[in-house]
């Protein structure tokens, strides 16, 4: 994973709340076996209507999604993350994101930046009227910047740092093996095998 | 210090704690499926790492699945490539599996539980967001992403971030014909589908006391329709008598000390909750949803609301938003709403009291002309004991179509979806817009609700139906 600690980019203004992972990507697009190529996926159903926020010309190239709150709400699927990242968003701004979407996007160095909801109407706010305005979303100081505004945002600790340093849980985790030993060595003999 | 049951099991799970870093929990059992392993079985061959735990692993086969001529190749190649490749997965990493045409075959979250698997005090973890349904068994079961599946075929731990806890208090007695699919659609429609972020939920009170395990997985499932990490019920004589003697339940002499363990399993009396919500449902009536999002519900007696009356911004857009996309508008008597299809089956009740109640209400009737109604198991095992009792040929000549077990049309991965603007009653647990197929129109209901729903052709409740049984 890339190490990212701060991002300057377009932003998209995406005024829905409760955006669900059927939204971000539909369900006959996980049928890949794939880690990447989910970009064709990425809310399809919405894509569909030409006035999407997604199909405007001054939406090409944005990196930044500020959406409503509750953001990736619904299924595990870590394609939706995938399919934000193929197609070029690295941060999401939301006023709340739903948990197993936001503990994905930490594994597949998606940043999801969480500010107060009328910090949000206001980046809307600042995009429609200028859709060139440059986001700035900062790791290392928990801020996102556009024009003169610098607002805070929350993020764990632990996943910031993963985030910062672009680091693979796995490895991690592999470096304390022998408590995973100690653990197993102790589990009681009848919990259930599946074989 | 006092404990609640959530923290218990957590504690009891902890392989590593170090300031500043999550707790390390180690994985009791480790489902599978073929939609959310694939690029995590690839990430273990890149690095050259085993599966660490094939023996606390299990994968089955069912989001793709067909859920007729299964003795056929699947006709989607698409579809076909992720089943295949499971099965190539699970032969290269020794993991067992239950293909399709095992008798062991079905939803995962039906299977882990019917096997005995899922057990009191466990923790368990699925590459789907429903496995929250374990949490019935009072066993710690949450969803994880494919980084977190490769992670724990690797290490058999997941280092997790703390979470808080809640307490949902549901008390009262339920009144013939509504169920515990009634009662989690209200208390989603009372803390909303963001309001469980972050939490445990711990059911408790009379009612859930006196639920079913089928009862309390349908209720388990759908916590995280609240946003909840995961939903629990604490063990008791319930749990231990559907367990019992199930094929990886323990056996004598094992049982007992099992029970002892499990019994320790409950919230301390003076433990602490986050949040605790009371919910009585003495007075509950069927439930259903009129928008695009489960906590957009409301009791089937009533109509469909005017946006325009909800205070919040973000709600009021969201109303008019699921409105449109619905085809319905403000005012509209639920009871008018026509349906295309019925849909019974999924994780969240597709298990054999499901189909009971179900056929239970549509015996002697017919599914009215212009509505298909599919009843599809949960699992081959679902499938064997309903056909044992009948329950197949009651929903045949009632003429609906009864199928092979799988996901099917909860989520349209495979032919089972809705044509757009096709409108369902469905059992399952989201009605997302396009959940169930493009441009489908999905309604949540109980199975009594669909069952009574599939014979009128609107949204109806067995009470509505007297007189209209042959």
């Amino acid at each position: 994973m890339d190490p990212i600690t701060t991002h300057t980019g377009r932003a998209v203004a995406l005024r829905r709340s409760d955006v669900d992972t059927d939204q971000i990507i539909p369900a006959v697009y996980l049928k890949r076996v794939t880690r990447t190529g989910f970009e064709d996926g990425l809310f399809a159903a919405w894509r569909a209507d030409p006035e999407f926020v997604l199909n405007r010309p001054e939406s090409a190239g944005a990196t930044v999604l500020v959406a409503g709150p509750n953001f990736g709400t619904g299924s595990s699927r870590e394609h939706a993350v995938w399919a934000l990242r193929d197609h070029g968003f690295r941060v999401v701004v939301s006023s709340g994101f739903a948990d197993i979407f936001r503990g994905n996007a930490g594994k597949g160095g998606l940043v999801t930046a969480q500010v107060r909801q009328r910090d949000v109407d206001d980046l809307w706010d600042a995009i429609d009227a200028d859709p060139k305005v440059e986001v700035t979303v900062d790791l290392a100081g928990r801020t996102v910047t556009w024009g003169d505004r610098a607002v805070g945002f929350e993020i764990d600790d632990y996943t910031r740092w993963r985030l910062m340093q672009g680091l693979d849980d796995v490895d991690l985790t592999l470096r304390h093996v022998s408590d995973v030993q100690v653990f197993e060595s102790q589990r009681p003999s009848w919990l259930p095998v599946t074989r | 210090m006092a404990r609640t049951l959530a923290e218990k099991v957590w504690e009891s799970h902890v392989v590593r704690r170090a300031p500043g870093e999550p707790d390390l929990l180690y994985i009791d059992l480790h489902l599978v499926h073929e939609v959310t392993s694939p690029q995590a079985f690839d990430g273990l061959r890149l690095a050259g790492r085993p599966v660490r735990r094939p023996d606390l692993t299990l994968a089955t086969e069912d989001h793709n699945v067909p859920t007729l001529d299964i003795d056929l190749p699947i006709a989607d190649p698409v579809s076909r490539t992720q089943v295949e490749t499971l099965r190539r997965n699970c032969a290269e990493f020794d993991v067992p599996l239950h293909s399709l045409g095992d008798e062991e075959q079905g939803i995962v979250h039906v299977v882990g539980p019917q096997l005995g698997l899922t057990q009191p005090g466990m923790t368990v973890v699925c590459g789907d967001s429903h496995t929250s349904t374990h949490g019935a068994f009072g066993a710690l079961a949450f969803g994880i992403g494919t980084s977190e599946v490769e992670h724990v075929l690797a290490t058999q731990t997941l280092p997790l971030r703390p979470f808080k806890t809640m307490a949902v208090t549901i008390e009262g007695d339920l009144a013939a014909g509504v169920t515990a699919k009634d009662v989690i659609l209200a208390v989603i429609a009372e803390i909303g589908t963001g309001g469980g972020q972050g939490y445990v939920i711990e059911y408790r009170g009379s009612a859930v006391k006196a639920m079913s395990m089928e009862a309390r997985m349908t209720m388990c499932n759908m916590s995280i329709e609240a946003g909840a990490r995961a939903g629990m019920v604490a063990p008791d004589e319930t749990t231990y008598e559907f367990l019992k003697g199930r094929p990886r339940a323990p056996r004598d002499p094992d049982w007992d000390t099992a029970v002892q363990t499990w019994e320790r399993l409950r919230s301390d009396n003076d433990a602490h909750f986050d949040r605790e919500v009371v919910i009585d449902v003495a007075g509950l009536t069927p439930y259903v949803t009129w928008g695009t999002n489960p906590a957009q519900g409301a009791p089937l007696w009533s109509r469909v609301p005017d946006p325009a009356t909800f205070a919040d911004d973000n709600e009021r857009a969201a109303g008019y938003r699921a409105l449109d996309y619905m085809g319905l508008r403000p005012g509209t008597p639920l009871r008018d709403i026509e349906v295309d299809t019925v849909f019974l089956g999924s994780c969240t009740n597709g298990r054999i009291e499901d189909l009971r109640a179900a056929a239970a209400v549509i015996r002697g009737r017919q599914v009215t002309e212009g509505v298909r109604m599919l009843v599809v198991p949960g699992s081959v095992r679902v499938r064997l004991a309903a056909e044992d009792e009948g329950l197949d040929v009651v929903f045949k000549e009632a003429g609906a179509e009864w199928r092979n077990a799988g996901c099917s049309m909860c989520l349209g991965m495979n032919p089972d979806q809705l044509a757009p603007g096709e409108r369902s009653a469905s059992t399952s647990n989201r009605n997302f817009e396009g959940r169930q197929g493009k441009g489908g129109r999905t309604h949540l209901v109980s199975p009594q609700v669909a069952a009574a729903t599939a014979v009128v052709g609107r949204l109806a409740s067995p009470a509505d139906l007297e007189s209209t049984r042959g």
